[in-house]
């Protein structure tokens, strides 16, 4: 055992905190709440020319090969800086599927262009009906010639609303197929929502979406496994990013313990506050350890091995998280409700994450569904 | 990063689960079975057992008798021991006095009391709190006067000394100057409990198990070789105790333990024609607890890659405690849940309950002890508002 980074990772720590510290400091969510697209496309390049937007691929399908703990390293800064470029849903939820899923003509028309920062991608997968359950979507792909064509609708597909790729979920006669789809194709509507967390989502209606063979990803029928494996990469994700979200959360509330004066005296100097602090300390540390599992096991060949990992940190994330972010606005008191402390944005991002990819009775329930009987 | 296990590490977890399977004698091994409350005696048998194997005190140097293990294989042992089950032994000599000898004691201490502990031919007991000294330690009274002829003689009491009624010696704080500031003026002596002026009063827990006592001293003369370390020095060396302490206490084991019997026990209790197991709602609870453990255990890794490493405890392990104790309660809690009216039963032989159950409802009562014994959770929590948070 050794949780030690090598130098390697260390560098890409390094690197990742300056690079949100200096691009996207927590406060520009909230300049970006009133446009359209949510995020910059120059920051967006930015990280392309880092590399990090080819990072958890395959060096065949033009990507860097690297861990899944590494890309989690970046993650982290992402989370704590609140950066709200589409890494999670281009890279990790619609990448991982072209990449698992798709040839390698696929990789270089879909993947190439999004890892040089030039595109950015989207996964529509979730429908109302489906809560969080990658087998539950009733969108249907009916044949049509050598092709397909797609009827249904999706809901909050992150990114959706400015992806130039969005790859589909959906249920032909031989099962769940995934389809890469231009946003602009016929059919095809999208309609921009807001999210809790300031971002952008989209609603995509699919209205007999015509889809050629070379839009196929990976067998017709065959992407239920891809997609438990995009499932359980974007909960280890989620919790990545949540650490990031948690300590920075207790960070901002210690500093505020210790400069907010009541009584005469820090309000840090408050037993009953100590102890919360020192309880919301606890919540981020088993949040961070079993997260640090999940992501190691997030390349795991096994696939029970890497859901179970993946879903009982998404579940302790989820147990963890809520607690930080409701005593971090319950500590720094009436000014944590208020719009223009950064405070709220950080409760408000963790909140979303807890539902992203699966909320806690979800992962629990995944959890126990692999235990071996007592 | 790694998350595995070494094959030699590995290899050692099989040895060290075989080994127990076939040194635990019967008598115990039933007894483990069931979680039923080990006698002294059983314990000291299985001490005994272990001592012969060589791994009684495995955080002990090699030159006094320890195995030579590094982090990693004691973790590996104690997990393996916990977790099936076998007595658990009295730390007082082996995880608390050995080491402090072995620290501060002089050649002469460590020759006459270390073999002892090691064999188990002398029990100790823990002389720490006092009726007015409990989560404030450093207000204890039992007096120690210097008699001016090599002696000093003490007057007082000690509460919660567990297992005194058995022990053969005593580690005591006392105050050897009244007049100092309170930290300052304390010693760290050791007391044979057969003095003429120590008298024990064992009590029963809430467990309805023995172990606490109160223990009188009137006009008890103890030799001055027996003070360690340095005269009004006690506080130093309570401290660097209590670390020894902190750092064995995430009871990973027994918790894991204990979470395998809620499964056990809910899986032969039906609830509406079904096991209890099945049930949506417990199952969520049970749930959400064993993955609360899987994060302590992560916590309680790293602490070890890193002890593995020959780093001091960082920040992570100070939760171990606070966190391990309040996990072990949990799961009795749900496993007396579980029972449902079973859980009334006390101390009943089958068939009243089933035999899994029958010593539940005392466990769950003696665990409350976890949260307070060690420095109770709220002290923890003072500390690492202080020490980590900067608070």
């Amino acid at each position: 055992m050794n949780f030690d980074l090598d130098q390697e990772q260390e560098l890409l720590t390094s690197t990742a905190a300056a690079f949100v510290k200096r691009a996207s400091p927590p406060g520009r969510i909230r300049k970006l709440r009133d446009d359209a697209l949510g995020y910059s496309l120059d920051v967006w390049r930015q990280m392309a020319e880092m590399g990090w937007l080819g990072m958890p691929f395959p060096e065949s399908a033009g990507g860097l090969g690297r861990s899944f703990v590494d890309v989690s390293l970046v993650l982290e800064h992402l989370g704590a800086s609140l950066v709200p470029e589409p890494f999670v849903p281009s890279v990790l939820l619609a990448g991982t599927a072209v990449a698992r899923a798709g040839g390698p003509a696929q990789w270089q028309q879909f993947l190439g262009p999004m890892i040089e920062g030039r595109t950015t991608l989207a996964l529509a997968h979730d429908e109302r009906g489906s809560r969080f359950g990658a087998g539950q979507i009733s969108t249907r792909a009916e044949r049509d010639g050598d092709g397909w064509r797609l009827h249904g609708e999706k809901v909050f597909v992150l990114n959706g609303h400015a992806a130039d790729v969005v790859v589909v979920s959906a249920r032909s006669a031989a099962g769940i197929s995934l389809f890469a789809v231009d946003r602009g194709a016929q059919g095809l509507r999208t309609t921009p929502v807001n999210t809790i967390d300031g971002r952008r989502a989209a609603l995509i209606a699919l209205d007999g979406v015509r889809v050629g063979p070379e839009r196929l990803l990976g067998q017709d029928g065959g992407a239920r496994p891809v997609l438990d494996e995009v499932m359980d990469v974007a909960a280890a994700a989620a919790c990545a990013e949540g650490v990031g979200v948690a300590r920075t959360m207790l960070q901002m509330t210690l500093d505020h313990l210790k400069t907010r004066e009541q009584f005469g005296v820090k309000i840090g100097s408050f037993q009953a506050l100590q102890h919360r602090a020192v309880d919301m300390f606890i919540e981020t540390e088993l949040a961070r350890s079993i997260t640090i599992a999940a992501c190691i096991k997030a390349d795991d060949k096994d696939p029970a091995e890497r859901r179970s990992a993946t879903s009982a940190a998404k579940a302790q994330l989820a147990v963890s998280g809520r607690f930080v972010a409701y005593q971090a606005i319950q500590l720094h008191g009436g000014i944590g409700i208020t719009e223009e402390h950064d405070i709220g944005l950080y409760f408000k991002r963790m909140q979303a994450l807890n539902t992203l990819f699966g909320d806690e009775d979800f992962h629990n329930a995944q959890f126990a569904a692999l235990a071996p009987p007592p | 990063m790694d998350l595995s296990f070494t094959p030699d590490q590995l290899a050692f977890r099989a040895d060290v689960r075989e080994w127990i399977a076939s040194a635990l004698p019967p008598p115990l091994a039933a007894k483990a079975a069931l979680d039923a409350p080990f006698e002294m005696s059983e314990t000291m048998e299985w001490h005994r057992i272990l001592y012969r194997r060589g791994w009684v005190a495995p955080n002990w140097p090699k030159e006094y008798g320890g195995p030579g293990f590094d982090a990693t294989r004691r973790a590996i042992l104690s997990e393996e021991l916990e977790q099936a089950g076998t007595p658990e032994l009295s730390p007082f000599g082996v995880i608390m006095v050995g080491p402090l000898i072995i620290q501060y004691g002089t050649d002469a201490q460590k020759k006459r009391f270390l073999p002892p502990i090691l064999s188990g031919d002398e029990i100790w007991c823990q002389g720490y709190s006092e009726p007015g000294a409990g989560s404030d330690l450093a207000a204890l009274q039992l007096r120690a006067a210097d008699d001016g002829a090599g002696h000093f003689v003490l007057n007082g009491q000690k509460t919660w000394t567990s297992y005194a009624q058995y022990a053969d010696w005593i580690f005591c704080l006392v105050r050897t100057d009244p007049k100092a500031k309170k930290q300052e003026g304390i010693s760290f002596l050791l007391v044979d409990m057969k003095t003429p002026g120590v008298t024990v009063k064992p009590m029963n827990t809430i467990g309805g198990t023995p172990a606490f006592c109160d223990t009188f001293f009137e006009d008890v003369r103890v030799p001055k070789e027996n003070l360690v370390g340095t005269l009004n020095g006690g506080w130093t060396m309570a401290k660097a105790l209590l670390g020894h302490e902190r750092t064995a206490i995430a009871a990973i084991g027994s918790s894991t333990r204990a979470i395998q019997k809620v499964k056990r026990i809910a899986a032969a209790t039906l609830k509406d024609g079904k096991p209890l197991l099945e049930d949506p709602v417990f199952r969520n609870r049970l749930t959400r607890l064993e993955i609360r453990l899987r994060s302590l255990r992560m916590v309680y890794y790293r602490a070890l890659a890193s002890a593995q490493l020959g780093r001091a405890p960082g920040p992570e392990s100070s939760l171990l405690k606070i966190c391990g104790a309040e996990i072990l309660q949990q799961a009795f809690e749900l496993a007396m849940e579980a029972m449902g009216l079973d859980s009334l039963s006390w101390f009943n032989p089958p068939p009243v309950v089933p035999p899994i159950e029958q010593f539940v409802p005392s466990r769950y009562s003696y665990l409350r002890a976890t949260t307070i014994y060690g420095g109770s959770n709220e002290v923890q929590k003072n500390i690492i508002a202080k020490a980590i948070l900067g608070l």
